[in-house]
């Protein structure tokens, strides 16, 4: 099995001892076994799933954009759409903060570029700490599915520096699906934002790069 | 995901250039298609959808006394239900404030607009009238629900059928009469105005009725206004609301003009 | 095996399905969604989650819970149904909790909730079958980790004779022996995570009704697995 072909859960995908069980599968009875509706991939007898659906799964390093839900003595609450909350704590912003006016820093509502320097069962850890990371003054958010995101990014980053060739945009994606944009007018921003939602439309074709730079083209001569 | 502030500072510093992120102007609705009897069991139904926004009306009817200050006429009740399976944002459990508003608004535009002939509803006066039910269901919330639910009301009471009816086996349901619930060819179309910034639109989009400041829905037809409401917390200066009155008229023509043929019989 | 003269009201073999469709995606918003039809019985599935379960309290750190609920259209019947839950609807959606419980892999998401929320848009008997048949494809969609699928079927004995997929006409029938009325759930690898039954029916029937159910399950399971891969076009 060499070609990606989509599989639903409980479906047999490889038969044989050699066969190992990658992500998102299980070996059953000398059986490789689908657990998640996805494609699946063989390579040197790994058999893996890439879902196409679910959940974001936090992972320390990992770059996300979350919505600042609540503030508490010693740092914000963050929402970063998974089914814990992160924390960024005061100690992880790069700057001094007055404990009695966290507000000036991160405000409720506001957006942040943070990253995760550790994640447990108990609780997800933010920093601000390093290049790129703070708070969102401007631009535009969206939200993607984040099993999306490695087709938005490509190859060592190749499609989004596409997009942001395309549209002189700047576009930061977090790792949980929540997308910022920022460019010099709206509609550069706007045709970012299709691409991007045509890229998830058809992140499971082959020869994804080629149909962008097409689409793209035709969106141009409207 | 509700919309993020910044995203609603772009919508509307944008929406002053009279455009919107999906290409609309500030006066466009999205897509709208009209599907009729797609439930058997009802007398009459309708789905309607607006770009992404779905709702499905069912028309009920059945046979009970009439209300003692109206012996001769039938009744109508209108029913809403937000369906937890129509976005994140409704929980199952009691009906929200929304659905309960949703509901009186649509039932005041079809009641106050005299669109049902409610004396021809009647069977014995002071003992057996008709009663019509519409209920209305969300299948999926993206942005003006009222007026999906509003065109969707009306499509399947036109769409609906008087079901048989004799002394001995009461209302013979599953079996329809050809007689169609009588209403007048005026049709009451509401339509909702929202403040967004310093700019009106119409048909918002969930991310779009995020930021709304405030709304008008107006019942009527063809300039002549039986039922109006305004919801949301921010004020609407006098001429914003004279600006909404006359923009009703125009938008309720080219509204009318897109689903009219779903109104014929 | 038809007893003498037998004839469905609908002129099926009696093994014979009604005529099914499946869908996914019909609602947008949900994380995953389906809808599923036996005949004139339409049913939609909507799953949200895993998301932070509230209130607090029903929160259980040791694994992720699902929760479903059944509800019908009011006018879905013929007889109005009042909106709002029921005892019945609550019932339902309770086994129905339980017929998609044991192919769920949610230990991964302590205090999460996954809710599916499955309504009945027309009714014309097996409307929990259609529901849970949908709620599997929903849950698949939203790329719940699964071990298997599931597939639900009502077997009904009319009289003496075993049919497949009772329609209202049947579930109504008074002949003889009147109608026994047996909904089942099967996961694709074979378990039995459904079972109900009223009426009247002796073991080697029952078991033979069972047998028939999951003949019928895997039928009904060749077409969740068709529906979930054409949702993805090839180009």
């Amino acid at each position: 099995m060499t070609e990606r072909k989509v599989v639903i859960p409980g479906e047999v995908l490889a038969k044989g001892e050699e066969y190992l069980p990658g992500e998102n599968t299980e070996k059953r009875n000398g059986e490789i076994v689908s657990i998640r509706f996805g494609l699946a991939e063989e390579s040197n007898n790994l058999v893996k799933v890439i879902p196409l659906s679910g959940v974001y799964h936090p992972r320390k390093g990992n770059v996300v954009i979350g919505k600042v839900e609540n503030l508490t003595f010693n740092g914000w609450v963050i929402d970063i759409d998974t089914t814990e909350n992160a924390f960024l704590s005061l100690a992880e912003v790069p700057r001094y903060v007055n404990k009695n006016n966290l507000k000036e820093v991160l405000d409720m509502g506001d957006m942040v570029v943070a990253k995760i320097y550790d994640s447990n069962k108990k609780s997800i850890d933010l920093t601000l700490k390093g290049r790129g990371f703070g708070k969102i003054e401007e631009g535009m958010i969206m939200k993607i599915n984040s099993n999306k995101v490695p087709r938005i990014i490509g190859k060592e980053g190749s499609m989004i520096n596409l997009i942001k060739d395309e549209t002189k945009c700047n576009i930061t994606v977090g790792q949980n699906g929540i997308v910022w944009i920022l460019g010099d007018k709206v509609e550069d921003e706007l045709l970012a934002k299709k691409i991007v939602l045509f890229i998830t439309e058809k992140s499971y074709i082959n020869g994804l790069t080629e149909e962008v730079k097409k689409w793209i083209e035709k969106e141009r001569k409207k | 995901m509700e919309t993020t502030r910044i995203t609603g500072e772009r919508i509307r510093e944008y929406m002053l250039s009279g455009k919107r992120f999906d290409g609309r102007n500030l006066e466009d609705f999205r897509e709208i298609t009209i599907e009729k009897g797609v439930s058997k069991n009802a007398e009459g139904s309708a789905r309607v959808k607006i770009g992404n926004t779905e709702v499905v009306v069912g028309v009920k009817m059945s046979v009970s006394e009439p209300y003692p200050d109206s012996p001769d006429k039938g009744n109508l009740m209108v029913t809403s239900e937000l369906l937890p399976l129509s976005s994140d944002r409704f929980e199952s459990g009691p009906p929200r404030i929304e659905s309960i508003e949703l509901a009186r608004v649509i039932d005041r535009c079809i009641r106050e607009s005299k669109f049902i002939e409610f004396e021809k509803l009647c069977i014995t006066p002071g003992e057996k009238v008709w009663t019509v039910f519409v209920d209305i269901y969300s299948i999926n919330a993206d942005g003006n629900l009222i007026d999906a639910a509003g065109i969707g009301a009306l499509a399947a009471l036109k769409n609906a059928k008087i079901p048989e009816y004799n002394e001995k086996e009461g209302v013979v349901y599953g079996s329809l009469t050809n007689k169609k619930i009588p209403v007048k060819k005026e049709i009451p179309l509401s339509i909702t105005f929202h403040k967004i910034g310093e700019s009106i639109i119409v048909d918002p989009t969930q991310e779009e009725e995020d930021v709304s400041e405030a709304r008008v829905t107006i019942g009527s037809h063809e300039g002549v206004i039986s039922s109006m409401q305004k919801g949301n917390s921010k004020e609407i200066k006098e001429d914003e609301m004279f600006k909404i009155l006359d923009l009703n008229e125009k938008v309720w023509k080219e509204l009318f003009l897109k689903i009219e043929k779903s109104f014929k019989d | 095996m038809a007893e003498k003269g037998f004839k469905r009201s609908d002129g099926r073999k009696m093994d014979e399905i009604r005529k099914m469709n499946a869908k996914v995606g019909v609602v947008p918003n949900a994380d995953g969604s389906a809808m599923f039809s036996f005949g004139d019985t339409i049913a939609i599935a909507a799953v949200y989650g895993p998301k932070k379960m509230h209130p607090q309290h029903l929160q259980n750190p040791e694994k992720g819970t699902l929760r479903y609920s059944y509800n019908m259209l009011s006018f879905s019947v013929t007889d109005r149904i009042r909106p709002g839950p029921s005892r019945r609807s609550q019932e339902i959606s309770k086994i129905s909790e339980w017929a998609l419980e044991p192919v769920l892999m949610i230990e991964d998401f302590p205090n999460a909730v996954i809710d599916v929320h499955v309504n009945i848009l027309q009714a014309n008997a097996s409307t929990r079958c259609a529901g849970i048949n949908a709620a599997a494809l929903a849950l698949a969609h939203a790329g719940i980790p699964m071990k298997n699928m599931v597939a639900s079927v009502s077997i009904g004995k009319l009289d003496k004779q075993l049919v497949v997929d009772v329609s209202k006409e049947e579930e109504d029938w008074e002949k003889g022996e009147g109608a026994t009325d047996i909904p089942i759930s099967f996961t694709s690898d074979g378990k039995i995570t459904h079972i109900q039954l009223d009426g009247k029916i002796g073991t080697k029937q029952l078991k033979e009704a069972i047998g028939m159910a999951k003949k019928a399950c895997a039928e009904i399971h060749e077409l969740q697995k068709k529906v979930l891969k054409e949702s993805i076009p090839e180009k």
